[in-house]
């Protein structure tokens, strides 16, 4: 894999594949013109279910750097991440929602090199959060 | 957690020394490999993607040439793509590498807004599940998503600052989305769980500073706990509509019910005592 540019952000899609909350007409139109952009992107099953299961790739998701989410809404999004002691950069994260927003308007957002911050900003960060749970026994 | 705990990450790859894919062949390997269950990567140099780690790999392609071949003890796998096949090629290389499944579980469970919480312990105290606990500090902390019951958004409603958030629940703000004055002053996010506690537990919040050591000590009658406690989730459920039947139905038998009360009860207490100290 090539570096990437300095300062782009990484993109990451949310399927909610284990729940219908998200519109299947609007997740599936977000991830085919993700797939037409010819953008690098990663592609998570479900977000939820990574940070039930605190899984450390979450971790691995939130070392790029500057980075553009695709899942629901961004209190639940910088919450899901910190529950699995992986906090969201708060200063560069963007949180696009499949929820609420049309997928053009989440695929444009996703697309752009512009990154508009809107996680919510408030007293987390790795210090705030409370130790991190035992991991649930498989 | 253990490296075998890592789940598959799967790569297509797209660069030199492979043919692109079309964007349908593309679409359609990425959307059966999500809902297979596996995770993704479409690398490339225009963006960066989440580096290496030590999760097991299967780099997925159509190669110019023969297929990259790997030492068999890495966890790394190389395969031709076809899209057609893509996930049953993920399953046997997960299998090979013993990484974890995941679904068919929904993931319901409850995740705290810190920003919110108060660490007023009243979600520790009324959980019959166990799904709460405290951190070393004494903060609150969901420690067993497991033990949560399925479309149950109760303990939700019982938060006096509505910081329980259940992302995959219908509506706001128990999805996570913003929290307004009128959510709060909404009366079915105020359920008065001192019914179930047999007191007044809003007031003695208020001075828990001061009394949080004598706040559970008052003797109750058993009984008389157990039927409050039976009528709020009545009343829950009449507010509500969202209390599945089946969370009710599955209640645990009432001594059971009345033995995990006292015992979240008495965690809620050691957690107050230990904030007053």
């Amino acid at each position: 894999m090539n570096p990437p540019p300095s300062g782009a952000p990484s993109i990451i899609y949310c399927h909610c594949q284990y729940a219908q909350v998200v519109p299947p007409d609007v997740k599936a139109a977000v991830l085919r013109q993700l797939c037409d952009s010819g953008l690098p992107f990663e592609a998570v099953p479900d977000l939820c279910e990574l940070s039930a299961r605190r899984d450390p790739s979450l971790r691995r998701l939130t070392s790029a750097g500057p980075v553009k989410i695709a899942a629901c809404f961004p209190r639940a999004v910088k919450w899901l991440f910190a529950a699995a002691n992986a906090p969201l950069p708060l200063d560069c994260a963007e949180v696009l929602n499949m929820r609420v927003q049309s997928a053009d308007e989440v695929a444009a957002g996703l697309i752009s090199p512009v990154l508009n911050p809107n996680v919510p900003l408030g007293k987390v960060t790795a210090a705030d959060a409370p130790a991190p749970a035992p991991a649930p026994a498989s | 957690m253990a490296l075998t705990d890592l789940p598959l990450r799967v790569v297509l790859y797209e660069g030199p020394g492979a043919t692109p894919l079309a964007t349908d062949d593309r679409f359609a390997a990425v959307r059966s490999l999500l809902e297979g269950g596996f995770g993704v990567t479409r690398s490339g140099a225009a963006r960066p993607v989440p580096p290496v780690d030590a999760s097991p790999l299967l780099v997925l392609g159509r190669w110019d040439g023969a297929t990259p071949v790997t030492e068999s003890d890495t966890r790394l796998r190389w395969g031709a793509l076809d899209t057609a096949t893509v996930t049953a090629q993920a399953e046997a290389t997960r299998a090979e590498f013993g990484a974890p499944a995941t679904g068919p579980w929904k993931p319901w469970f409850p995740v705290i807004d810190y920003d919110r919480c108060t660490n007023c312990m009243q979600c520790l105290s009324f959980c019959l599940f166990g799904v709460y606990g405290v951190d070393d500090a004494k903060r609150i902390q969901v420690q067993n998503n497991d033990n949560c019951k399925t479309n149950c958004p109760a303990c939700s409603r019982v938060c006096p600052e509505a910081a329980i958030m259940f992302p995959k629940y219908k509506s706001g703000p128990i999805n996570g989305d913003s929290v307004s004055d009128s959510d709060l002053n909404r009366e079915k996010m105020k359920i008065d769980i001192s019914a179930l506690l047999g007191g007044d537990v809003y007031s003695m919040l208020r001075t828990r500073s001061e009394r949080a050591t004598s706040r559970f000590s008052k003797e109750r009658d058993a009984d008389k706990a157990l039927a409050e406690r039976q009528k709020c989730l009545t009343k829950l459920a009449a507010l509500t509509s969202d209390i599945p039947p089946e969370v009710l139905m599955s209640l645990p038998s009432p001594d059971e019910i009345a033995r995990r009360a006292t015992e979240a009860a008495a965690k809620g207490r050691a957690a107050l005592a230990a904030q007053s100290n």
